[in-house]
């Protein structure tokens, strides 16, 4: 109804305001006006076609404003103008046809026509004639993108006649490439398409697939007997055996060619229609809680022609039998689709291979994730043999502390660089603070710290939700940051991932340099080794202490603002690694830092792996990673570099 | 003093006996069931201040049947025991008339024997998985078919797309939602192998592998669009990886059904635009209510806050609850049940809510486009959608259908034409 | 000595007398047999602090007297609910579905029952199979069997692994608590059978007693669960008295010592591990149906670290220690977080107890850790006049579970 209102007033002000002569544009954007109005992808196709059919030199103007979300209806009149925002909050309208301003008007007596991004994508295409060959090179890659995404073989004719006039060398290839594709699927000429198809062979990019995989694209189809043999056969289906015989008989009562099963509730049904006398078929009713005498009574029924007869195995066998299911290429040409089978094959083990590569860049970058988590963890526990069951809390510290900056220092870069120090000094300030108050009383008595830094850990998780509150809080990684190294479409990981690995690797370098080159190593290895003759050797042990979980949990604090980067803030960000930096630490081996390294290897491959074999459920994964780790500490209760001789203490 | 004090007390006896006869015992007592601490309190905190916002507003209209309303708020510290044993509390001990509250289907779950059996009223504001329909529990947030059936739609009539990832967290409302929309998507030619699966843990965070996956699934050259039903904090390390992927809305669309305006805040979001979520409410909804809502929303709890749809689910919840009991006349939970069928209200969004015989709402669709400055672009709204309580795209809930007003049966066989049950199966 | 096992014996007398006084009371004042000053809800949550009691008894067992400290036992107590839970719900839902399958015009099939049945339990998220786990679902003799043996045998079988292989102190906890993490992920997937994350439900309506109002059901496991908490302590008590306890005592003060008298250290901390399980499974099977609902966020790995600070709060090491930190922490938590408690105006700034318990509980772990390791029970000692014996510092034991100086009494 208000469509034909529409329509009514847009036919009314054509034929009084609007003059075909003077403004053509217009009068077709009237014409479409219900159309545009819609905004429905379903609908919207000849809208866009009569714009930029209408051969009129506006029509790429008028797409890409409506595109740009930048076409407006106003509502007194219906006029469609292109509009921008002026100074004084209104809006400036601009005439199509005569790319003036002719006048201005409030947001209020406006309609700003939204096209979804559906809507956007088609208009993106009709506007690729046009902007193929536009001076502007940001429009031509548009609209190569355009044909990235939305290929059509109407697009083949417009972007070979822009190969020639292009200027730009890096535009070029990427239209010879589009080219390409658009050849391999809609070239009329069968061996320019093979042609093609083997030029492209090898090559890893989505988009070949995606070009190279519908043209392999088949349908099922059913024949009594043998099928025939023009057609081009992708595979001959044998029920039982390639197809389940269930699925094939259901194909072909779909086909018509065979009476339908009955099911287990239909019988029930049916039976149920059919009581007479308290019996149906002659089977007495309170004896139908056997599957068999309902059968029985069913199968009655079907003789007396009360209900349809159920076909039997053996029918339904025998029908198979009578009948060739084959699944057949849409694409008739063999030739066509042996040669794109083919070049498949040959991307696929290309693809296989990265694909293995990627995943170990995934199981490496979660390595270097667990292993930063896990590095503080390895001085307090794994040197000290302090359980610091705080040490999550020290970690989200970190990441709060990572925040705070930014909420300071807007400029992301400078607020990362000033918050790795600044996480490190509270998070060092916090753990010496700790081990002063607490952790220095019970240092022979490991489970009596596992409770007290229990306590120090909720009590902390509850102070930043306190302060916080619950609401996950924004860490954003600066400019540099941002994306993804993309080796090939495969073979791809974020920048912020290997500034962490780059981070993980600096810390293990910090680490080996202070244990193994400082005094403050020196004397923590003796610390650890025998306390009281290192006491005796005038080694300040109060100090050494301090200092040494003081560097563990400044170095978890350092962590924590890595990890806030790649995922969230929120107060229960540290008790999400706690369990597995313990695991890390014990898998590899007490006291040894490459020990805490093949730990956090083996739980992150492990993880990526088992994510690898069942990729729906990444819960699963984690569950059988912790259970195989269980296992693995059974076996080797030292973990996989155990500390030999002295140094291991007992 | 005394001679004043007992004109007073006459006084207040008079003004007693002027109290029509069928009001209730004063005050009313308006239950408010939702967790302030623990991991929900993140999203139910929000929805107690807006219970609190509700309830202030209705007294200062001058109270209801000529009584004050009295909030009286309970923690169940996301401890889904505790609901219940705090739901028995305020039926048994506050005896409150009726109760707003719960977010997680586990929560609900959890209450529900508890009011069926002391016969109380629950109001439930989120979208949830359907196949429930209680006597006490009006729904007042989206059945699948008033979120996921219509984006799905949008997906596959709007954008074109043919290939799925319906990616959640592992939980009872992803899963069921999701085996919904592989059955709709089969009925709609979408071929199973163009489904794809995965579930993930609460606050899951390593994304990568995931990302990965759904842009390779583009390989076959048909259009991919992503379904989310991720939960709360997961959410933030799956929008930073897919922004590192540099995947645009474009290429692969990402509608969420979980991810409100309260979500993004915690994001940056100029990386995410385009992308899109489907409610029933968004904050940039053009209606002079929702103005009103807003700003009334803001001057109690601070201009930085902002409004989602749970809290428009308890808008209309409440404001229905105050219809139907002043037409009843009384705060009896069968009285105002009765009353609450037909019950109609103004949405924030424009249009009107209608309660259904099955406890469910018929509310407008909406679907919107992330902004940068973390609010929706409203790019779709549909007509009213009535709920379904058991929804039409799985075979063994095709047939039950949820009835209180004249069936009185919340699962009706249609097939055999019985009652499986009136309690539900919690 | 002799003084020492007469003390034991006065606390056990007075234990249980206090118990019997007390349960007495509960029900005089209760909703459903007495004069309703104590609500429904109340008796509930008494009822379960009964239960947190027990499977902090068996907590005491394997920490204060052995040395294990154990981060599972919370595991074994949710596996006692899960096991009971799963006969609850399968028989309440069969009346349900046979009451509505009578009134159909054909009698129902085995087969259309138990597809039913798994319909209405698993709804859309599981298939209408039954899974493998629910094979004895039917039968409250199997599923109560199992409340006992599926704690014991994982705790048997991990306690063998580990133990075996000298796992022992700081390592072990952490063991056991990827033990629970592991568990609780396990239940955490749909696919498994046990709901996910929802959990089994509705296990306070009780089948074939659709009838009785839950204010008698409440008091029934009231009763239930103080007797299984004074036939608890009674056992435990017993268990510790005998050579049994002091060679457990001997285990966990100095380890290797006992095994070089010749004891088979790995057989008694196995049996202890296996037996203190099913004891947690009991006190879980009890506590699921007054809660309503068992979930896979019951059994995680921090519930289990709360268990041992009960025990801690309480003092280790004594029996009446574990009850009383276990029912102290868990009403005082259920007090402050309620919102009961009243605010406390600083005029800068208002405490909100909501807010601010765990700091205050956090903060109090550590206090007791640091300055008084004997818990609350060393209040009895203060009372007793018992003193520690003077060890110029030193542990009882070498072992890292051995109790300390300060902890020990003559």
């Amino acid at each position: 109804m208000k469509y034909l209102y529409v329509a009514v007033l847009a036919l009314a002000l054509t034929s009084t305001f609007v003059r075909a002569q003077e403004a053509p544009t217009q009068m077709i954007l009237q014409e479409q006006a219900p159309l545009i109005m819609e905004n429905s992808r379903r609908t919207v196709a000849p809208a866009i076609a009569a714009v930029s059919d209408s051969g009129l030199p506006q029509a790429q103007d008028v797409l890409q404003a409506w595109q740009a979300k930048n076409l407006w209806q106003r509502s007194a009149d219906g006029l469609f103008f292109r509009a921008t925002k002026t100074e004084q909050n209104d809006y400036a309208l601009y005439d199509f046809d005569s790319g003036e301003i002719v006048g201005t008007a409030l947001s209020s007596d406006l309609e700003q026509i939204k096209p979804n991004s559906g809507i956007r994508a088609l208009i993106g295409s009709a506007l690729v004639r046009f902007q193929l060959q536009d001076p502007d090179p940001k429009r031509r890659r548009a609209a190569l993108t355009s044909v990235q995404r939305n290929p059509g073989e109407d697009l083949l004719a417009p972007l070979r006649e822009s190969l020639a006039a292009e200027p730009d060398p890096e535009i070029l290839a990427l239209k010879q490439r589009a080219e390409r594709l658009l050849t391999m699927a809609y070239d009329a000429d069968e061996d320019r398409r093979i042609a093609a198809v083997s030029q492209m062979a090898g090559d890893l990019g989505v988009d070949v697939r995606a070009t190279l995989n519908p043209m392999l694209s088949t349908r099922q189809a059913v024949f009594a007997g043998p099928p025939p043999e023009a057609l081009n056969i992708a595979e001959t289906l044998v029920p039982g055996e390639t197809i389940e015989t269930s699925e094939a008989y259901d194909i072909l009562v779909a086909a018509d060619l065979a009476p339908p099963r009955v099911t287990a509730a239909q019988i029930r049904n049916a039976l149920a229609q059919h009581i007479e006398g308290g019996t149906v078929g002659g089977v007495p009713v309170h004896r139908l809680d056997d599957p068999d005498m309902r059968l029985q009574a069913y199968a009655a029924l079907a003789e007396l022609g009360d209900v349809p007869p159920a076909p039997g195995p053996v029918q339904i066998a025998q029908t198979l039998a009578a009948h060739s299911f084959v699944e057949v290429y849409v694409e008739p040409s063999t030739r066509v689709t042996d040669a794109a089978s083919e070049a498949l094959d040959t991307i696929a083990l290309t693809v296989g291979a990265n694909q293995a590569v990627d995943l170990i860049l995934d199981g490496l970058s979660l390595t270097s994730i667990y292993f930063l988590a896990a590095i503080g963890l390895a001085i307090t526990f794994g040197v000290m043999g302090v359980i610091n069951m705080a040490h999550g809390e020290f970690i989200m510290m970190g990441a709060y502390t990572g925040y705070v900056v930014q909420q300071i220092v807007p400029n992301h870069t400078a607020s990362i660089l000033l918050a790795i120090p600044l996480a490190f000094a509270v998070t060092f300030a916090a753990g010496v603070l700790m081990e002063r108050l607490v952790i220095r009383w019970l240092y022979n008595r490991p489970l009596e710290t596992l409770l007290a830094t229990f306590g120090v850990s909720i009590a902390l998780q509850q102070l930043a939700k306190n302060i916080f509150g619950t609401q996950a809080r924004p860490l954003t990684s600066p400019e540099w940051l941002d994306g993804a190294w993309a080796i090939n479409d495969v073979v791809a990981i974020s920048y912020i991932r290997i500034a962490i690995f780059v981070l993980a690797g600096f810390f293990l370098c910090v680490y080996l340099f202070i244990m193994r080159r400082t005094r403050l190593g020196l004397e923590t290895r003796a610390v650890t080794q025998n306390p009281r003759m290192a006491a005796s050797m005038g080694i300040n042990l109060n100090k050494v202490n301090m200092l040494t979980f003081g560097l563990g949990s400044g170095i978890a604090g350092v962590a924590g603002v890595a990890i806030g980067l790649f995922a969230k803030v929120t107060s229960e960000l540290g008790s999400d690694y706690i369990v597995q930096s313990f695991m890390t630490v014990v898998v590899g081996g007490v006291g040894n830092i490459w020990g805490t390294l093949a730990g956090a290897a083996m739980i992150g491959f492990l993880q990526k792996g088992i994510e690898w074999f069942n990729p729906s459920n990444t819960l699963a994964a984690q569950t059988f990673m912790i259970v195989f780790i269980i296992m693995f500490i059974q076996f080797r209760p030292r973990g996989i570099i155990a500390l030999k001789g002295r140094a291991a203490g007992d | 003093m005394t001679t004043f004090n007992s004109l007073l007390a006459g006084t207040l006896a008079f003004a007693g006996l002027a109290v029509p006869a069928f009001a209730a015992e004063c005050p009313i007592k308006v239950g408010v069931l939702h967790s302030l601490s623990g991991t929900m309190a993140i999203s139910e905190t929000t929805l107690k201040d807006t219970m609190l916002m509700l309830v202030e507003q209705q007294n200062a209209k001058g109270g209801l049947l000529g009584c004050e309303l009295e909030a009286v708020v309970v923690d169940p510290a996301s401890d889904w025991p505790l609901f219940a044993e705090k739901a028995r509390e305020l039926l048994s001990v506050h005896e409150v008339d009726v109760i707003f509250g719960n977010w997680t289907s586990v929560s609900r779950k959890s209450v529900l024997p508890v009011v069926e059996e002391l016969n109380g009223l629950l109001f439930y504001p989120v979208q949830y998985e359907g196949e429930e329909s209680s006597k006490n529990v009006f729904y007042t947030g989206a059945a699948p078919n008033q979120q996921a059936i219509p984006a799905t739609d949008y997906f596959l009539e709007e954008l074109g797309v043919e290939k799925f990832a319906l990616l959640g967290t592992d939980y009872v409302y992803p899963r069921t939602t999701n085996n919904i929309l592989e059955s709709y998507l089969q009925s709609k030619g979408i071929a199973e192998d163009d489904i794809f699966v995965n579930y993930t843990p609460f606050g899951h965070s390593d994304w990568s592998k995931i990302v990965a996956d759904v842009v390779a699934l583009g390989a076959d050259g048909k259009k991919v669009g992503v379904i989310s039903t991720i939960n709360g904090d997961a959410n933030i390390g799956f929008y930073k990886e897919l922004a590192a992927a540099g995947i645009s809305a474009d290429d692969i669309p990402v509608i969420a059904f979980s991810v409100g305006e309260e979500e993004l805040s915690g994001l940056d979001t100029a990386n995410l635009v385009g992308h899109l979520a489907a409610w029933n409410y968004f904050q940039s909804a053009e209606s002079e209510a929702n103005t009103d809502f807003i700003e009334a929303w803001k001057a109690k709890m601070g201009d930085e806050r902002v409004t989602n749809d749970p809290m428009e689910a308890h808008y209309i919840g409440f404001n229905m609850w105050v219809n139907a009991v002043t037409a009843a006349e009384t705060t009896d939970v069968d009285a105002v049940r009765a009353k609450m069928y037909g019950q109609e209200f103004p949405n924030l969004t424009g249009g009107t809510a209608v309660m259904l015989p099955n406890h469910h709402l018929a509310k407008p669709v909406l679907i919107g486009e992330i902004q940068s400055d973390g609010q929706f672009d409203i790019v779709s709204q549909t007509a009213e959608v009535p709920g379904d309580a058991w929804t039409d795209f799985l075979p063994e809930s095709a047939l039950l259908t949820s009835d209180w007003k004249d069936l009185n049966c919340g699962m009706y066989n249609t097939e055999t034409e019985t009652c499986v049950q009136t309690l539900s199966n919690y | 000595m002799q003084r020492a096992y007469q003390g034991r014996n006065r606390s056990t007398v007075i234990f249980l007398v206090l118990l019997a006084v007390f349960t007495l009371t509960v029900t005089v004042l209760s909703e459903g047999v007495g004069n309703g000053m104590i609500s429904t809800s109340f008796v509930k949550t008494l009822g379960k602090t009964l239960c947190l009691a027990l499977v902090a008894i068996s907590m005491d067992l394997v920490w204060g007297y052995a040395g294990i400290l154990s981060l599972g036992h919370f595991a074994f107590f949710g596996l006692g609910g899960y096991m009971v839970g799963m006969w609850l719900m399968y028989e309440r839902t069969r009346e349900i579905v046979a009451t509505s399958l009578a009134d159909a015009p054909i009698p129902p099939t085995a087969q259309e029952v138990s597809d039913a049945v798994a319909n209405q339990i698993f709804g859309v998220v599981g298939s209408a199979e039954f899974p493998l786990i629910w094979a004895f679902a039917d039968s409250l003799a199997a599923q109560l069997l199992l409340v006992v043996l599926v704690p014991g045998v994982l705790a048997g079988v991990f306690g063998w692994l580990a133990f075996r292989s000298r796992v022992a102190g700081v390592y072990l906890s952490i063991l056991t608590q990827a033990m629970t993490l592991a568990l609780s992920l396990y239940l955490f997937q749909n696919d498994n059978g046990l709901r996910g994350n929802n959990g089994l439900s509705g296990l306070q309506n009780i089948p074939g007693l659709a009838d009785v109002p839950q204010a008698l059901v409440s008091v029934w496991f009231f009763w239930g669960a103080a007797f299984a908490l004074g036939a608890g302590y009674l056992l435990a008590v017993w268990v510790v008295s005998g050579k049994f306890g002091s060679v457990l005592r001997g285990i966990r003060d100095d380890e290797a010592r006992v095994r070089f008298l010749g004891y088979p250290v790995e057989t008694y901390k196995l049996v202890l591990f296996t037996g203190t399980a099913c004891l947690a499974g009991i006190a879980g099977a009890l506590y699921y149906p007054q809660a309503g609902i068992i979930n896979p966020a019951e059994l995680a790995p921090i519930a289990s670290i709360y268990l041992a600070v009960w025990v801690a709060i309480g003092g280790r090491g004594r029996l009446y220690g574990a009850v009383i930190g276990a029912g102290l922490v868990s009403l005082v938590s259920s007090w402050f977080t309620g919102g009961q408690a009243p605010d406390v105006p600083l005029g800068f700034y208002t405490i909100k107890w909501v807010d601010w318990w765990l700091v205050v509980l956090g903060l109090s772990f550590v206090m007791v850790t640091l300055f008084a390791p004997k818990g609350i029970g060393g209040l009895f000692d203060l009372l007793e006049r018992r003193i520690a014996p003077d060890r110029h510092g030193a542990d009882l034991g070498p072992d890292q579970g051995a109790l300390r100086e300060k902890e020990a009494s003559e």
